[in-house]
Formats: C-alpha cells, sequence, structure tokens
C-alpha cells in the first residue's frame, strides 16, 4: 500500500494533483466559511456558471481560458454583489437571469471558435490530474491575494458578514467591503474550477465549511478546520479516483458529500 | 438650559416609494428617555432608519448633535430588534461587542488593548461579563439583548436607540432590562421603540405616539384619546404606570406582535 502511494508520488502529474488539492482547500476554507455564513451558497454557484463566459472569451480570444474566466467571474460577482446590496428587487431572480446569461455567452463564443476543443470538458468536469504548472502557479498568486484581502479586512468582513445594518451606522464602507468578498469568491471559484469543474464548484466551497460549522462556533477555527477537510477530501478523492479509474472531481465531491452526511449523523448522535 | 441632541424639522420620508413619515417636528433634549409607540407601519423604525442615515428623507432636516446624520450617527448607539439578526452566526459575546468599537478603529487598523477593556466595561454594565467568550448561538433573547445593548455602549455613545428591546424576551426579565435603561438614561439620552405602552410609560420620562404623524410628544400619563388617534381604533387604556397592559375588544384589529 505505501509502496503504491510512494510509486504514485513519482509521477507530475500526481504531485501537481495533490498540490492543486492543498492550494484549493486554503481558498475554500476561508472563503467557504464566509460564504456559508453570510448564506449566499446561490451566488457563489451563479459566478461559477457565469465563469463559463470568460471560458469561452479564452478560447475566441485565444488567450489561457482561466485568464476570461477570472475576468467574467469577477465581472459576474460585481454584477450580483450590487443587486444584493443596491436592488429592492428579489435578488435571486437577477442572479439567476445573469447565472444563465454568462454560460450562454460561452457556449455561443466556443461555436464562433473555429478548431477541435479538447480539454473543454476539464472546465465543465475538472481536471486536477492535467493542472498544469502554469495553473498551479496562478493557483498560488490567487491564494496569497485572497489570504492578504482577508487578513487585512477581517474585523469588517466579520461586521459585514454579522450585521451590515450595525456596520452602516459605524460609517464602515458596507458597499465596497461587500464587493471586495464577493470578488475574493469570485477568484476562489476559478481556482476550484480547476478542480472539480464549475458544476461542483459550491460542493468544495461549502461542505468543508459547513460540516467545521456545526461543532465550532468560532470563524477562525471554522476557517482551519475546513481547510483541513478540504485537503483531506481532495487528497483522498484523488486516491480512489486513481484506484477504480473514475473523475476525480466527482470523486472529491462524493467524499465530501458522504463526510457531510456523516458529521450529520454525528451532530444528531451529540444532542 | 436644555441642550438639544436630537432635531427633525419637517421630515418627510418613504420606504418603499409610500411616504410614511409626515411633516415631523421632533426635540429630543440631552437626558431624556423617550418611548416610541405607534401600530406597525406607523413609521417607528423608519423614523429611526432617518435618524441612522439608513433612508434619506426626501424633505425637511435632521441634525444630530448638530451635526449631518453622516458626522452625528457616530454618537448614537442602535439597538436593533433581535429577530433581524441571525442567531445561528458563529460569533462569540466579547466579538459582537468589538463591533460596537468599528466606528473608532479605522480601516487596516486592529483593535486595540483600550477596545478590549471598553467591551469588559460595558459587558460589566449590562452583566453579561462572565458569559464574554460564549458563542451567541447559547445564549436566551434576554442576554442577546443585553449583548446587543452593549455593542451600542461599546461605541461610547450619547444616543441610544432601541427598536422594542423586549419584544423577544420573557416577562420577567423585560422588567430587568427597563430597569437597566433607566440606569443607563443617568448618563445616555435614551429613545426606545414599544408596543408595551403601560409598561413603557411607566419607565420613560416622555412619550412619542407615531402614525405616520407625530400625534403627541410630551410627559405621561398619557390619554385614552391621544393614543386612539394614533392607532386610529379604540384602545382601552387602564391601570397607567404599572407595567401590565390591560384592553377591551377592540373594533379594529391591533397587530401586537408580528
Amino acid at each position: 500500500m505505501l509502496e503504491n502511494i510512494w510509486e504514485l508520488l513519482q509521477f507530475d502529474f500526481m504531485r501537481n494533483a495533490l498540490f492543486a488539492g492543498v492550494l484549493v482547500s486554503i481558498a475554500c476554507g476561508i472563503i467557504g466559511t464566509f460564504v456559508v455564513i453570510n448564506r449566499i451558497v446561490f451566488i457563489s454557484g451563479g459566478i461559477a456558471h457565469a465563469a463559463y463566459g470568460g471560458i469561452g472569451l479564452g478560447y475566441f480570444l485565444k488567450i489561457n481560458p482561466i485568464i476570461g474566466a477570472i475576468f467574467f467571474a469577477l465581472l459576474s460577482a460585481l454584477g450580483m454583489g450590487l443587486v444584493v446590496r443596491k436592488t429592492e428587487q428579489r435578488a435571486d431572480s437577477l442572479i439567476g437571469v445573469m447565472w444563465a446569461v454568462g454560460m450562454a455567452i460561452g457556449i455561443i463564443l466556443i461555436d464562433l471558435t473555429p478548431g477541435y476543443k479538447a480539454d473543454l470538458m476539464s472546465y465543465l468536469f475538472g481536471s486536477i490530474l492535467t493542472v498544469s504548472q502554469e495553473n498551479l502557479l496562478i493557483m498560488l498568486i490567487l491564494d496569497i491575494i485572497i489570504i492578504v484581502i482577508v487578513s487585512l479586512f477581517y474585523k469588517e468582513f466579520l461586521a459585514i458578514s454579522f450585521d451590515p445594518t450595525f456596520a452602516l451606522t459605524r460609517n464602515v464602507q458596507v458597499d465596497s467591503l461587500y464587493l471586495l468578498l464577493v470578488g475574493a469568491i469570485a477568484l476562489t471559484v476559478v481556482m476550484v474550477m480547476q478542480v472539480v469543474g464549475l458544476i461542483l464548484v459550491i460542493a468544495l466551497l461549502t461542505i468543508p465549511a459547513a460540516i467545521a460549522g456545526q461543532f465550532l462556533k468560532d470563524i477562525k477555527y471554522i476557517m482551519v478546520a475546513s481547510i483541513l477537510l478540504g485537503m483531506l477530501f481532495t487528497t483522498v478523492g484523488l486516491g480512489i479516483s486513481y484506484y477504480f479509474n473514475i473523475t476525480s472531481g466527482a470523486t472529491i465531491i462524493l467524499v465530501s458529500g458522504t463526510a457531510y452526511l456523516v458529521s450529520l449523523g454525528l451532530k444528531i448522535l451529540q444532542k | 438650559m436644555k441642550n438639544e441632541v436630537i432635531k427633525l424639522t419637517h421630515v418627510w420620508a418613504k420606504y418603499n416609494k409610500a411616504p410614511i413619515l409626515e411633516d415631523i417636528n421632533l426635540t429630543i433634549n440631552e437626558g431624556d428617555l423617550v418611548g416610541l409607540i405607534g401600530p406597525n407601519g406607523g413609521g417607528k423604525t423608519t423614523l429611526f432608519k432617518v435618524l441612522l442615515g439608513l433612508i434619506k428623507p426626501y424633505r425637511g432636516t435632521v441634525k444630530i448633535l448638530g451635526n449631518t446624520v453622516r458626522e452625528g450617527r457616530g454618537y448614537i448607539g442602535y439597538v436593533p430588534q433581535l429577530v433581524e439578526l441571525d442567531r445561528e452566526f458563529p460569533v462569540s459575546v466579547a466579538e459582537v461587542v468589538l463591533m460596537g468599537r468599528l466606528g473608532k478603529r479605522r480601516l487596516l487598523q486592529r483593535y486595540t488593548r483600550k477596545d478590549e477593556i471598553i467591551v469588559n466595561r460595558t459587558l460589566e454594565q449590562v452583566g453579561m461579563l462572565e458569559l464574554r467568550d460564549r458563542s451567541i448561538s447559547e445564549l436566551s433573547g434576554g442576554q442577546r439583548q443585553r449583548v446587543y445593548i452593549a455593542r451600542a455602549l461599546a461605541s461610547e455613545p450619547r444616543i441610544l436607540l432601541l427598536d422594542e428591546p423586549t419584544a423577544s424576551v420573557d416577562p420577567q426579565r423585560q422588567k430587568s432590562i427597563y430597569e437597566l435603561l433607566k440606569e443607563l438614561n443617568q448618563f445616555i439620552t435614551i429613545i426606545m421603540i414599544s408596543h408595551d405602552i403601560g409598561a413603557i410609560s411607566a419607565y420613560v420620562k416622555s412619550i412619542g405616539c407615531l402614525n405616520h404623524r407625530l400625534f403627541f410628544h410630551g410627559n405621561p400619563p398619557l390619554s385614552t384619546e391621544t393614543i386612539e388617534q394614533t392607532y386610529q381604533c379604540p384602545v382601552d387604556l387602564i391601570a397607567h404606570g404599572v407595567p401590565h397592559r390591560v384592553f377591551s375588544n377592540h373594533d379594529c384589529p391591533l397587530h401586537y406582535h408580528e
């Protein structure tokens, strides 16, 4: 068993995959905690799907589709953030529209791009085994950006998540900070997309934080526990998918989902 | 010589396009303890939102300690209704109260030792110091209300606004909240919204009746006519000054609890 694992680690793609799992877990643990406590899982799903427009744009302009996805994810995050903060209309309908329109733009742009699109499916369902060195570098940079943003604005993020109205009366720039937070969600979504695909992003973003949140009542501890859980899920999922030769992204999500069910059971037993 | 802390002149405000506040003139002096009553949708919470700069009046002026709302609201401590906050939020009592210090610390600035000291002091004031490290999800309604009062106090306010401070608090604890407010009133001007006319008239120094217009602002006891005018339906007010309210049958429904 140990020898098998050692052998696996001799492969570049396996080392890259494990490294990608670690990098993604860091972002997911920190940002996923804010997603869960702010109850904005739906926005995160919207951003993930709208980002497909950017992937289409990347193909169309012949640049790295991830760059296009970052651009589209940020744009849709700002749009959705503004909708939530500024309009009195039902925010969820408008988010649903952006979710679908972003995705539609991506499909059309890919139609308009001539040639064979080999790795298109990898953005939908993830491809942790083919993450390139370049994409790992992008992930690392995004991680650093997220950690810097959250540690600089932690007290404000906590305050606007808990009680934005009170924060506003203390002259905190609630709207700008909220947009910064959804911007950080957008960056995380793009990272996670490469590992599990955009359809499954929500799961890896929210399941670790949702599990940790059941047992811990301090946001910093929830973040740390979520990071560790994320690392565990991606590593175990990767191992199982390799062993049974099944899709890695979906396996990681099933491992996470099973752990979530177990945690619910434990929580019920605890009472 | 009394100092004016809040002055509203001919204030009109809308909420969702419908005018809620009509021609409000109100002066609050330093040291006042005002109870604000009136039917639901009558504009009590809207009046608070105007004072906090969350809704801009489309006519009239608001002055807080002689300043504009944006500058003046720094002197206001706000205690929202309990139901507005997520009680499952993973945050400790001390962390919540620390948020009261937000206005004193700029962006990128960390909370200091002084903030910690003030947090402990205000928690002691409201009798919650032993529970400072508890998660708010473990607290009762009355305890959480005290924590939000402490959060408001932590901003070292000169005016305290409370939106139904006893709404989700069990009756035995309601009295202790009123007693606490009476104590705090020695240093801080207080305005509180309440549905409990009988109870608040035992504690407040003056009462305002708000139903789109401010019908009355003055000292209790409050006449039945004034209240009927405000609520626009017959109200029978018995046992004045006693923390109980007794009403007869109404011709129109009074919505006491949402």
